[in-house]
C-alpha cells in the first residue's frame, strides 16, 4: 500500500513540475487577450463581443453608447478594458503590437502618442479613411490629419480635443485693478503671448500678497508652444527643437515670466501644485475643457464661480484621444463600424453632454449640447461657445514621435530651473542637453 | 510489501541506489521486482532533478534569458516600439557610457546617497539594537514597531515623505520655520534632496538592520558579560569590548546586503521627484543609476543603451562584491 502511495506521490509532483513548467512557457507566450478570446467563438448566444482598450475615462460607457448600440445591434456585446494612466497603457499597448498578442479589438492612442503610433506602428492598423458612411469633413482638419501617414492612411478617429482658453480668477483680477469682464480680458492679450507676459506685469504691481499672475513655467511654456504650428519637429519629420526660433523665443518669454516671478514654480499636475489651485495662489492659467474638471477636483467649495474664461492670445490644442483598430483583431469589421459610431458626431455631442470631453466633430458646435453647456467652476460663462471657437482656430501643428520627451525636458529641466534661480542661458542649456541624450538612441 | 518501502540500504559500490538483485531468478515476481527496483532508481536518480527544477525553470525564464537577451541587445541599436529591428552598433552603447555625463552624474549620486544612508542606518540599528537588548518592558511590541517600515511599500512612504519635504507646504519646513530656520527646497537643491532620499531608505530599513543585530547580541553569552562585569567594566566598555567583537560577522554581513541594496535604490528617488519624471529631479541632483537605466530603457525607449547601462552595472556591482569579500577576509584574518 504504501509504495502505490508514493507513486502517486510522485505522479501528483511531476505533474505539478510539468504544469509549472508548462505555465511559465505559456505565460510567456501570451499574456492577456483572454476576454477577445471569448469574443470571437461567441458567448454561446451568437452574440460577438467587441473589446475596447482604454485608458482614465472615456465615458462611453457612463454616457450609455455602449448600452445604445447593443440596442442597435443586437449581435454585438461591447467589453472595455480600461488601464487608469496613459503612462501605464501605452508601453503595454507598445509592447502588444510589436508581440501582435493581448491586443483588444478596438485600442485607444493618446494625442502624445499618435506620432509615434503613426510613424512606427501604421502598418499594424486599418485604414479608417475607407470604412463606409466614414466622412473626413466630420472632424476638424487637424484632428484627423494627426492620425494620418504620408501616404494617407488614417488609422484612428478622433475622439474629444482640447482647445485651449485661458482660465482667470474674477476676484484676483479685480483685486489687481484688471478688468473681468470675459470680453474685456480676452483683449488684454489678443494674438500675443508677450502681451499675455504684460498682463502678468500689470497684476504684479497690485497683486493681492502671496499669489502670482500664472500657475507654472511649465503650463505657460506648453501653452505657448501649443499655438505653433511648427515647434519641435519640421514636416518632413526632422527633429528641430533647437534651431527654431519659435521655440527658443516661448522659451525666452516663459524664462522672462520666471524670472520677474510672474509664474508660480510648481510643476504641473503634482500635489504642491493641486495645493496652489486650492489655496488660490494664482489667477490665470492655460485651460483646456478637461481642465475646468481638474480644477474643480482641487478646489475648495468657496471658490466655485469664481473662475472666468476667456480666448487664449493664440488658439492652440492640448490633449485628446483616437480609436485605433489593430488589423490582427478577430472582429476588425464590426470594430472599425463600432469605432466609426462612438466617435460620430451625434455620440461626441452625447459624450460632453456627460463627460465633458469635448468634440472633435465641428458639425456638434453649434448643437444645444455644446452651446448651452455652462460649469459649476466658470458660472454663467459660455464655456460651449468659446471652446468651440479655439477649437476651429488652433492650428494644423506638426507633432512628431518624440513631442512628448522634449516638451518635458524643456519644461522640467529647462524652465522650471529659472525659478530656483538659475539663468535662463544655463536652464537652456540644461534642458538641451538633457533632450539630445534622450533623444540619441 | 515490497523490501524498498524503508529507507534504501547503502549499495555495496557506494552508490546511493541498491543494487540489483543478485542472479534474478525467473520467476513472475523477480519480474515484477525487477522492474520495480528499475523504477526505483530511475526515481532516485531523477526526482531530486524534478524537485529543483521549479527554480531551475523560473531562474531560465527569468533570470539567465534576460540576462543573456540584454547582453545581446547591448550590443544594437534597438528601440522599445520595434524590439525585433536590432541594428548592430558593436560596444558603442558602452564606449559612449565613458564620456555620458548623466551616467557618471548618476553614478556618482548612487555613491554619495548610498554613503548617507547607509553609515548612519547601521549605525542607528546598532544603538537601537543595543537598547532593545536590555530588559524592557514591551520588548515584543518595540521589535514589531520597528519592523513596521519595512513591511510599508515603497511607494506609500515615499509619497508620504514628498509631502513632508515639500518646500512650500511641507511639514519638514513648517517645522523649521517654526524654530526660525528658513525654509530649505528639499527636491531641487542637491544636498538637502540626497538627505531626503536617503531618510526614506534609513527610516525603511534601520528596524530590518537592528533585529538582525538584535538576533546577534542575544547569542552572545552572557558569562561574557558577567567576567566583565566583575572585572569593573562599565556598559560602555562591555559593549566596545564584548558586544562590538561578538557583532564582527554580523555587521559584515549587514555592510555587505546594505551596500547591494544601495546600489540598486531606486523607488524612492523615483517617487520623490518633483517632476513625476525618472530623470531624479530637474538638474538630475539625485538620479541614480537604476533611475538612468529606467529612464534610457522605458521612457525613452532605448532598449539597447538601456541594456549597456544594466551590464555595466552589473559589473561595477561585481567589483563591489569582490572589494567586500577581500575586506571581510582581511578582517576575519586579523581577528
Amino acid at each position: 500500500m504504501r509504495a502505490r502511495t508514493r507513486t502517486a506521490r510522485r505522479v501528483v509532483v511531476l505533474a505539478a513540475v510539468a504544469s509549472l513548467g508548462a505555465g511559465l512557457l505559456a505565460g510567456c507566450a501570451d499574456d492577456g487577450g483572454d476576454d477577445s478570446s471569448n469574443g470571437s467563438s461567441g458567448d454561446g448566444k451568437g452574440k460577438t463581443t467587441i473589446t475596447l482598450g482604454l485608458f482614465g475615462t472615456f465615458g462611453f460607457k457612463e454616457a450609455g453608447l455602449y448600452a445604445e448600440y447593443e440596442k442597435l445591434n443586437p449581435n454585438i456585446k461591447i467589453a472595455e478594458n480600461v488601464t487608469e494612466r496613459n503612462e501605464n497603457y501605452y508601453p503595454a499597448l507598445v509592447n502588444h503590437l510589436t508581440t501582435n498578442s493581448g491586443l483588444q479589438d478596438i485600442q485607444a492612442v493618446e494625442v502624445g502618442n499618435i506620432a509615434e503610433v503613426v510613424a512606427t506602428q501604421a502598418n499594424k492598423f486599418q485604414d479608417l479613411s475607407k470604412v463606409s458612411g466614414v466622412k473626413k469633413s466630420d472632424w476638424l482638419d487637424w484632428k484627423w490629419a494627426q492620425a494620418t501617414t504620408q501616404d494617407g492612411k488614417t488609422i484612428g478617429f478622433g475622439t474629444d480635443v482640447g482647445p485651449m482658453a485661458i482660465c482667470y480668477r474674477k476676484d484676483l483680477f479685480e483685486a489687481a485693478g484688471l478688468p473681468t469682464d470675459r470680453t474685456e480680458v480676452g483683449k488684454l492679450w489678443a494674438g500675443d503671448w508677450a502681451k499675455f507676459v504684460d498682463v502678468g506685469e500689470q497684476y504684479k504691481a497690485k497683486a493681492p500678497k502671496g499669489t502670482t499672475f500664472a500657475d507654472s513655467p511649465g503650463g505657460l511654456l506648453s501653452a505657448i508652444l501649443g499655438s505653433e504650428s511648427e515647434r519641435f519637429y519640421d514636416s518632413s519629420g526632422k527633429v528641430i527643437y533647437k534651431t527654431n526660433p519659435a521655440v527658443k523665443a516661448a522659451f525666452d518669454l516663459t524664462a522672462k515670466a520666471a524670472q520677474e516671478g510672474l509664474v508660480g514654480n510648481q510643476t504641473q499636475f503634482q500635489p504642491a501644485w493641486d495645493t496652489t489651485i486650492a489655496n488660490s495662489k494664482f489667477a490665470a492659467m492655460a485651460c483646456p475643457p478637461w481642465m475646468l474638471g481638474y480644477i474643480k477636483g482641487k478646489s475648495k467649495p468657496e471658490s466655485a464661480g469664481k473662475w472666468d474664461v476667456a480666448v487664449a492670445p493664440k488658439s492652440a490644442n492640448w490633449g485628446g484621444s483616437f480609436l485605433a483598430v489593430p488589423s490582427s483583431g478577430k472582429n476588425v469589421k464590426e470594430a472599425e463600424k463600432l469605432a466609426a459610431w462612438l466617435t460620430a458626431p451625434a455620440q461626441q455631442a452625447k459624450l460632453f453632454k456627460v463627460q465633458g470631453s469635448f468634440p472633435s466633430a465641428p458639425g456638434t458646435y453649434t448643437l444645444p449640447e455644446v452651446t448651452g453647456a455652462k460649469n459649476e467652476m466658470t458660472g454663467d460663462a459660455p464655456i460651449g461657445t468659446i471652446f468651440a471657437e479655439a477649437a476651429k482656430a488652433a492650428p494644423v501643428q506638426v507633432i512628431g514621435p518624440k513631442d512628448q520627451i522634449i516638451g518635458q525636458g524643456l519644461a522640467d529641466n529647462g524652465v522650471i530651473l529659472v525659478t530656483k534661480g538659475k539663468s535662463p542661458e544655463d536652464a537652456w542649456e540644461t534642458a538641451t542637453k538633457t533632450i539630445d541624450n534622450n533623444l540619441d538612441k | 510489501m515490497s523490501t524498498h518501502d524503508t529507507a534504501a540500504p547503502p549499495a555495496k559500490e557506494g552508490g546511493a541506489a541498491p543494487g540489483r538483485p543478485p542472479a534474478a531468478p525467473v520467476d513472475a515476481e523477480a519480474r515484477r521486482r525487477a522492474r520495480l527496483s528499475r523504477r526505483w532508481q530511475r526515481d532516485i536518480r531523477w526526482s531530486p532533478y524534478a524537485f529543483v527544477s521549479p527554480f531551475f525553470l523560473l531562474f531560465l525564464a527569468f533570470g539567465l534569458f534576460p540576462l543573456i537577451y540584454t547582453g545581446w541587445a547591448s550590443l544594437h541599436q534597438v528601440e522599445m516600439t520595434a524590439p525585433t529591428d536590432m541594428n548592430w552598433v558593436g560596444l558603442r552603447n558602452y564606449t559612449r557610457i565613458f564620456d555620458d555625463d548623466f551616467f557618471w552624474n548618476a553614478a556618482r549620486n548612487t555613491l554619495t546617497i548610498g554613503v548617507i544612508s547607509t553609515v548612519p542606518q547601521l549605525l542607528m540599528a546598532m544603538g537601537l539594537a543595543h537598547i532593545l537588548n536590555y530588559r524592557l518592558r514591551a520588548s515584543t511590541f518595540y521589535r514589531v514597531a520597528m519592523l513596521a517600515p519595512y513591511a510599508t511599500s515603497i511607494a506609500a512612504a515615499s509619497l508620504v515623505f514628498v509631502l513632508l519635504f515639500g518646500r512650500d507646504y511641507g511639514m519638514i519646513n513648517w517645522a523649521l520655520d517654526a524654530v526660525g530656520v528658513s525654509p530649505v527646497d528639499w527636491q531641487n537643491d542637491k544636498w538637502p534632496s540626497q538627505i531626503a532620499v536617503s531618510t526614506i531608505i534609513i527610516w525603511r530599513w534601520t528596524g530590518y538592520n537592528a533585529l538582525i543585530y538584535l538576533a546577534a547580541m542575544q547569542a552572545i553569552p552572557q558569562d561574557l558579560y558577567e567576567s566583565a562585569a566583575l572585572d569593573g567594566a562599565s556598559r560602555w566598555q562591555q559593549f566596545f569590548h564584548v558586544t562590538l567583537p561578538s557583532l564582527r560577522p554580523t555587521i559584515l554581513f549587514t555592510v555587505v546586503v546594505s551596500t547591494i541594496g544601495a546600489s540598486q535604490v531606486f523607488g524612492e528617488p523615483l517617487l520623490f521627484d518633483a517632476n513625476k519624471g525618472a530623470s531624479g529631479g530637474a538638474e538630475h541632483q539625485f538620479q541614480t543609476l537604476g533611475l538612468y537605466l529606467y529612464e534610457q530603457g522605458w521612457i525613452n525607449q532605448h532598449l539597447g543603451r538601456a541594456s549597456a547601462i544594466a551590464w555595466t552595472m552589473f559589473l561595477i556591482l561585481i567589483v563591489i562584491g569582490i572589494v567586500n569579500y577581500v575586506i571581510s577576509r582581511r578582517l576575519r584574518a586579523s581577528s
